[in-house]
């Protein structure tokens, strides 16, 4: 990577047990949790700590709006499998975590954040640039911490990370009033933290394991529905073993992307709303449903009195509270997904009678795959992704928004290994695509790193443009444009009788004259036969493009199953 | 169904509204909430009154309060052998010529007279939520006032002789 930024060289640590400030500790600790970047924005109540960043030249990413700075982390987060760090200050700072927070809550990611706060002395004033925060993310955070005193401090970084990275993974958030942040004290870092009511369960209940080993011997139509545990855990290894010994088929979910290799024979696609044929029919028809680190969410089961309607459910989890949370779960195995999935490895059960199963799952696929009509004089979205998959070899690390291009995306981009798709899966948050990409660039400096954004979500966060010129990193954003919401115009269109209220955007900037005002390249697409050209250049280029590529506006994503419907009842599975 | 769930948590600010918000974003359905400190400063002792449609919404509550950082034990006693008690101050409207046969009425609950004004008195009464509301339902007619109630706290009784239901739960 071509960058003009510093590279860490504050890691010269201090030892233990000396006189610091709460800002000196907060970097000592950071060091010590082998924190390599930092994303962030500074402020009045932040100021002491920016100061030891500036002292220290730890790297600290300069946003242009701190929900670029959080999204970011979480790009870094969810490619490096490290916790993302995030840094800003008080009020205002910390209230444009907040979506941020809630979208690395709902899709299990590790950060630990750090936002400025007033001094004690001041708090519950309304002082200058005062807000709750506390209050704000205590339910858009794994836990939260205010510290007090600043003898607390080291103690809190450390409970911090450790939350954020063990169990099932998410943010954690350390409010660090000025003060504090200016107090001396003496810095110890403990390396076990003393968590009595934290206590998360790895080692999965062997009794479990052996009645789901027996229930796959006895099953005559299996499927696995893999999450995002399988890419949190680093399971994807055991899980292949595992497919390849039973010849179970997978379907995955959205996040889950990755974890089971996207070509393998025995890959289904994603499930769901959008999700493929074969992947919701499987899951329809199946005797045995092994969810492996997946939350049944909405957008996956559809109308739950339909969902899997004759299936014993195994439910694989980390977190407890996910089994039988939505679905009634007959074997529950709350534990890592690696150790599980490695525990059943072990026991190597005898594989069911499933061949007819398989033949049935094949049919649907030669039957039922994904389709899209070619050949009209615009651009189609589906073939502009299939590209990017064909010019990056499968390769790339994909970053997407919400909606559709982020279907698309999901749909024809056959990821073959893990951590190689970030997408807000759980929040749905629009501007999440572009900053998660500085962040994916951040954690693997030497890959290709696309993101593929809406015209209307880019808008939201592009002001991170500035990122790219300064630190000349070789992110290609791709604009699947198509002048509207794509997804609230389609439901607009389908559910709301083409009453199109506030979803198409007549006006729109030129993408590539505000690219170039960044000194970035851009490029615009408007005839199918160019793709293939800018998209080979832009990835043989080594810096930031801008690819704005005007799609089909009316295309819609299908296959689809409507609102309150069942796996059974896709619509637009055949052209 | 009606719970009765004891946790232990940390003593730490902003536990109670950990947990207040954790059942308010859940749609959790809580009667009463008691808490307060126990033998160990450091560790304050809580009391839920739940209603829950059936077992899967009880494990979830149990699930989610555990989940919670601070909270270090959750237990549901409903089937245990417990001590729950609660107090009630109750304001019955009264001239002075009712007082005795008021006086007679509360005798059998152990409740007490802790306040007497011209047109009231206020009665005390501890113990468990039948108890309790069985005063009430007959102290209604006089017209009362003004009622304030605790909630539940509970304890484990020291001899245990549960009503041996088998429950089930993954994480108990």
């Amino acid at each position: 990577m071509n960058t003009r930024v510093r590279e860490v060289k504050g890691r010269e640590l201090k030892d233990e047990n000396q006189e610091m400030s709460g800002s000196s500790m907060l970097i000592q600790a950071l060091a010590r949790e082998n924190v390599d970047t930092i994303f962030g924005y500074p402020g009045g109540a932040i100021l002491p700590t920016y100061d030891e960043i500036y002292r220290t030249g730890i790297r600290h990413i300069l946003s242009r709006h701190e929900q670029g700075a959080i999204h970011a982390a979480e790009g870094y987060a969810r490619v490096s499998g490290k916790p993302g760090v995030c840094v800003v200050t008080s009020g205002p700072g910390a209230t444009n975590v907040v979506t941020g927070i809630a979208d690395a809550m709902i899709d299990s990611l590790p950060l630990v954040v750090v936002t400025g706060q007033v001094a004690t002395s001041v708090i519950g004033t309304d002082a200058f640039q005062e807000a709750d925060i506390l209050g704000i993310t205590m339910p858009i955070t794994k836990h939260n911490f205010q510290a007090r005193t600043v003898e607390d401090l080291p103690r809190i970084i450390r409970e911090a990370f450790h939350i954020a990275t063990t169990g099932r993974p998410g943010p954690v958030v350390i409010d660090l009033p000025k003060d504090v942040s200016i107090a001396s004290g003496m810095f110890h870092y403990d390396d076990e933290p003393n968590l009595p009511g934290y206590q998360p369960t790895y080692t999965p209940n062997k009794l479990q394991i052996r009645k789901l080993a027996e229930a796959v011997t006895k099953a005559k139509r299996p499927v696995i529905l893999s999450g995002a545990g399988i890419l949190h855990a680093g399971a994807s290894p055991e899980l292949l073993e595992f497919v390849e010994q039973q010849q179970i088929p997978v379907a995955s979910t959205l996040l889950g992307l990755g974890g089971f290799p996207g070509t393998h024979e025995l890959a289904l696609g994603m499930a769901g709303m959008h999700g493929t044929y074969a992947a919701n029919m499987a899951l329809h028809e199946a005797d045995l449903l092994i969810n492996i680190g997946a939350r049944f969410d909405d957008r996956v089961t559809g109308n739950l009195e339909h969902f899997a309607p004759q299936a014993t459910v195994a439910h694989i989890d980390v977190d407890p509270a996910e089994i039988g949370k939505i679905i009634e779960t007959h074997i529950p195995v709350v534990g890592d997904a690696k150790e599980a999935l490695r525990l059943l490895n072990e026991v190597n059960p005898q594989p069911g009678e499933s061949v007819r199963w398989r033949m049935k799952v094949d049919e649907w696929q030669q039957e039922f795959p994904l389709w899209y009509k070619e050949g009209s004089e615009y651009i189609k979205p589906q073939k502009l992704t299939e590209l990017v998959y064909e010019k990056t070899n499968g390769e790339a690390i994909i970053t997407t928004d919400v909606g559709q291009h982020q279907m698309w995306a999901a749909q024809y981009y056959k990821f073959d290994h893990p951590n190689a798709w970030v997408t807000s899966g759980g929040l749905g948050t629009m501007g999440f695509g572009f900053p998660a990409a500085i962040g994916a660039q951040f954690a693997e400096p030497d890959r290709q790193v696309v993101a593929i954004l809406g015209d209307a979500g880019f808008q939201m966060t592009m002001q991170e443009l500035s990122i790219l010129q300064e630190l000349n990193l070789p992110v290609k954003v791709l604009l699947v444009n198509n002048a509207s919401l794509g997804m609230v115009r389609q439901w607009q269109q389908l559910f709301y009788e083409e009453r199109y209220s506030n979803s198409l955007f007549p006006i729109q900037p030129d993408f590539v004259k505000m690219a170039e005002a960044y000194d970035i390249k851009g490029y615009k697409i408007t005839d199918e036969n160019e793709v293939a050209g800018v998209l080979e250049e832009a990835f043989n280029y080594n810096g930031p493009v801008v690819i704005d590529c005007r799609v089909h506006e009316e295309e819609n994503v299908y296959p689809m199953i409507a609102p309150g419907q069942g796996h059974h009842q896709m619509e637009g599975v055949k052209p | 169904m009606r719970r009765t769930i004891t946790a232990t948590v940390n003593n730490t600010t902003g536990v109670m509204n950990r947990i207040t918000g954790l059942f308010a974003r859940r749609h959790f359905n809580i009667e009463s909430i008691t808490v307060g400190m126990t033998e160990n400063p450091e560790v304050s002792r809580m009391t839920f009154v739940v209603n829950v449609s059936d077992q899967r919404g009880l494990d979830q509550v149990i699930k989610q309060l555990n989940k919670q950082v601070d909270v270090l034990k959750v237990r549901d006693i409903t089937d245990e052998a417990i001590v729950a008690r609660e107090l009630a101050m109750i304001k019955v409207m009264t001239g002075s010529g009712q007082r005795g046969e008021i006086s007679d009425l509360i005798a059998p609950f152990r409740a007490t007279v802790i306040d007497v004004g011209r047109e009231s008195v206020t009665i005390q009464v501890t113990g468990d939520t039948p108890k309790v509301e069985a005063l009430i339902d007959l102290l209604r007619p006089y017209g009362i006032k003004e009622m304030a109630r605790t909630g539940v706290t509970a304890f484990q009784r020291a001899t245990k002789k549960s009503n041996d239901q088998t429950r089930y739960s993954i994480i108990n």
